[in-house]
């Protein structure tokens, strides 16, 4: 190590240290993400499936399905019925997967890294880097969502164009107003998935286990699916976090259905709002013992 | 007469010392996982300009200790404040002005060491950014500095460590074992950063397993052992605690350990291989040559020896250790003599019984 160097290193230290706004937090939380492998994990998978989806379409050469989704009938006639088809897949699995690959181990890496420790002897507290780390893993989930959509809307209308699409309600709307209805769709499947994102961030907060809290924030999901099959438990079935994945399904009815939408709003906040409480209070008060 | 107005009260969690507080004060401060005690009302003070060494085995607590002082975990009992404010209640704001690293310094292994830099940069309000080359000269990383810390060596990780404290241009310098995985080079550059830091007016307090490093660097030191605190205070009067040793070559060693047994004040007299050995204060040394000169006895050589710090260290703890396993074997034995006064009334039994 170089002793020799004439600049003093010590003191001259300002009274008050500037300290970072969240947003800064938030920032380099993001560039963290960015920066690791896994992160594109979860998306690329949410990537691929839509481009699979229209090769298999492209490949199968003739329309029609016989599921009972009014889209799948719909698929070679409107690029538009793409992105539709693909939310309604991955909205089940491998959404709720690319979530929970992020918010169970946004704090759990910190943990068996050790560099909890780095951060917090900075001049950032605890909450900051709390609600930094939540919004990051939010940020990502959202922006999964849209890449996902984005990436169907573009393979489809590549595929078979841009126009108009058919409702669940079997009216048509034109091409830009399904465009939107597509998008909106996509931001309504938020709200469950965001409250996903807050049980993996409490598993990852609590576990200290990426792993776990991985794998746990995905067995909730699983098991609250397999709830609904449950026979004698069908009155638990609207007040479910699987359930309401299908909560934009009214925005693509004429006329639009605000009800499942609106009922998912609070039905989401119930699981959300404790899981992130209970987090944020661990986390403030925690020891920070490894590394 | 007038009313004098009182002192303004000071934040909560901030002592009425305001700047004047010491670096570090910590005061009973006890850390218990179940039914292990990690730390047991330790008290420190670690006075500004001071190179404090904190001594101790493995698992002595001083880590935990550490921890303690930075935030990072909760005292079960006991309080700590770092120039007078306490890292429990301020959090980010009674770490200012001060910076370090407790175990292993640890950053992300997937950003390049100046990412890294940048980014704790950004976490102190980001003026430090344009210090970063500097700190990376100081520690003779800046030419690997675009590589990920997750290729360094234990030893590159360490001198990140120090870079990444000295960004925050600290007064009080915390480091858990800075020299660890560091080769004698380094070593030795480690202890003239730290010479050069506390002559800058940085506090240090030094965790450190390298005895011989904190004689040369430290000038008051806290030793542990399980958790307790068995010594704190200024080196000097440790080893002066220690006791003065001599050594001594006559002309006549036999004559001379008689006259050393004789005289007054010296004491722990032998004989030995490289000559004679006692214990005694400076001025019956001075009375002990008079004495020797007039039986005829010529000294060749009068020695010296003060203990060093790792004798005394070992007396200290290995003394500590021994006092506590005496007292676990008397508390055993009484536990035994309790049972024991049931056991003779069971066996009664049994004997009836029979």
């Amino acid at each position: 190590m170089s002793a020799a160097v004439a600049q003093p290193l010590a003191a001259g230290l300002p009274a008050h240290v500037r300290r970072p706004s969240t947003l800064t937090i938030w920032r380099w939380e993001m560039r963290k993400l960015i920066s690791q492998k896994r992160t594109y994990l979860g998306l690329s998978i949410n990537v691929a499936f839509p481009l699979i989806f229209v090769v298999a379409q492209l490949l199968r050469g003739h329309p029609g399905h016989d599921s009972g989704n009014i889209f799948f009938s719909y698929v070679t006639q409107s690029g538009l019925a793409t992105p539709v088809l693909t939310l309604f897949f991955e909205s089940a699995f491998l959404l709720p997967l690319a979530a929970s690959l992020v918010a169970g181990d946004i704090v759990a890496n910190e943990d068996s890294n050790g560099t909890l420790k780095t951060i917090l002897t900075r001049s950032v507290d605890r909450g900051q880097v709390f609600t930094a780390k939540t919004l990051a893993a939010m940020t990502y989930t959202t922006l999964a969502v849209l890449i996902s959509a984005a990436t169907a809307t573009i393979a489809g209308v590549a595929a078979w164009g841009f126009h108009d699409v058919i409702t669940f309600s079997s009216s048509i709307v034109s091409a830009p107003k399904g465009l939107l209805l597509v998008f909106a769709a996509n931001a309504c499947y938020l709200i469950p998935l965001l409250a996903v994102v807050c049980i993996g961030v409490l598993l990852s907060t609590v576990t200290r286990n990426s792993a776990a809290a991985v794998v746990g924030t995905l067995a909730i999901t699983l098991l609250l699916a397999l709830v609904t099959v449950i026979p004698g438990l069908e009155g638990a079935r609207p007040y479910l976090l699987t359930t309401e994945y299908n909560n934009w399904h009214g925005l693509l009815r004429t006329p639009t259905d605000w009800a499942p939408i609106l009922h998912s709003l609070w039905v989401c906040a119930l699981y959300a709002l404790p899981c992130l409480a209970a987090a944020y209070l661990v986390f403030l008060r925690r020891d920070v013992a490894g590394g | 007469m007038a009313e004098q107005a009182p002192a303004p009260r000071p934040p909560a969690g901030q002592s009425a010392e305001g700047e004047h507080a010491p670096p570090v004060r910590a005061q009973g401060l006890v850390k218990r996982y179940d039914e292990v005690v990690a730390v047991d009302h330790v008290d420190l003070h670690v006075r500004t300009g001071d190179v404090y060494g904190f001594l101790g085995p493995n698992g002595a607590g001083k880590t935990t200790t550490l921890r303690m002082a930075l935030g990072l975990i909760t005292p079960t009992e006991g309080s700590v404040e770092l120039f007078g404010r306490d890292p429990l209640r301020l959090g980010a704001r009674a770490l200012e002005g001060v910076a370090g690293f407790v175990e292993a310094p640890r950053f992300y292994p997937y950003l390049s060491a100046r990412k890294n830099l940048e980014l704790l940069a950004a976490l102190d309000g980001g003026e430090a950014r344009e210090r970063i080359d500097e700190v990376l000269e100081i520690v003779e990383l800046l030419p690997r500095a675009r590589h990920r810390v997750g290729g360094y060596s234990h030893g590159m990780r360490q001198r990140l460590g120090i870079a990444a404290a000295l960004l925050r241009r600290p007064r009080l310098l915390i480091l858990d074992e800075p020299a660890t995985g560091l080769d004698p080079a380094g070593m030795r550059d480690m202890r003239l950063l730290i010479r050069r830091l506390a002559s800058e007016g940085i506090t240090v307090l030094l965790s450190s397993h390298q005895l011989p490093e904190v004689q040369e660097l430290c000038d008051r030191v806290a030793i542990v052992d399980s958790g307790r605190v068995v010594y704190e205070g200024a080196l000097a009067d440790l080893r002066r605690q220690g006791g003065a040793g001599y050594r001594l070559r006559t002309t006549d060693d036999s004559l001379a350990l008689r006259l050393l047994r004789e005289a007054p004040g010296i004491e722990h007299a032998s004989t030995g291989e490289h000559g004679l050995a006692f214990q005694a204060e400076e001025r019956e040394v001075g009375a002990l040559s008079l004495s020797l000169a007039q039986a005829g006895v010529g000294i060749l050589a009068l020695t010296p020896e003060l203990a060093t710090l790792e004798d005394l260290f070992f007396r200290l703890t290995e003394g500590h250790a021994a006092t506590r396993s005496a007292e676990d074997r008397s508390a055993s034995d009484a536990e035994q003599r309790k049972d024991g006064q049931q056991a003779p009334a069971l066996t009664g039994n049994a004997a009836e019984s029979r």
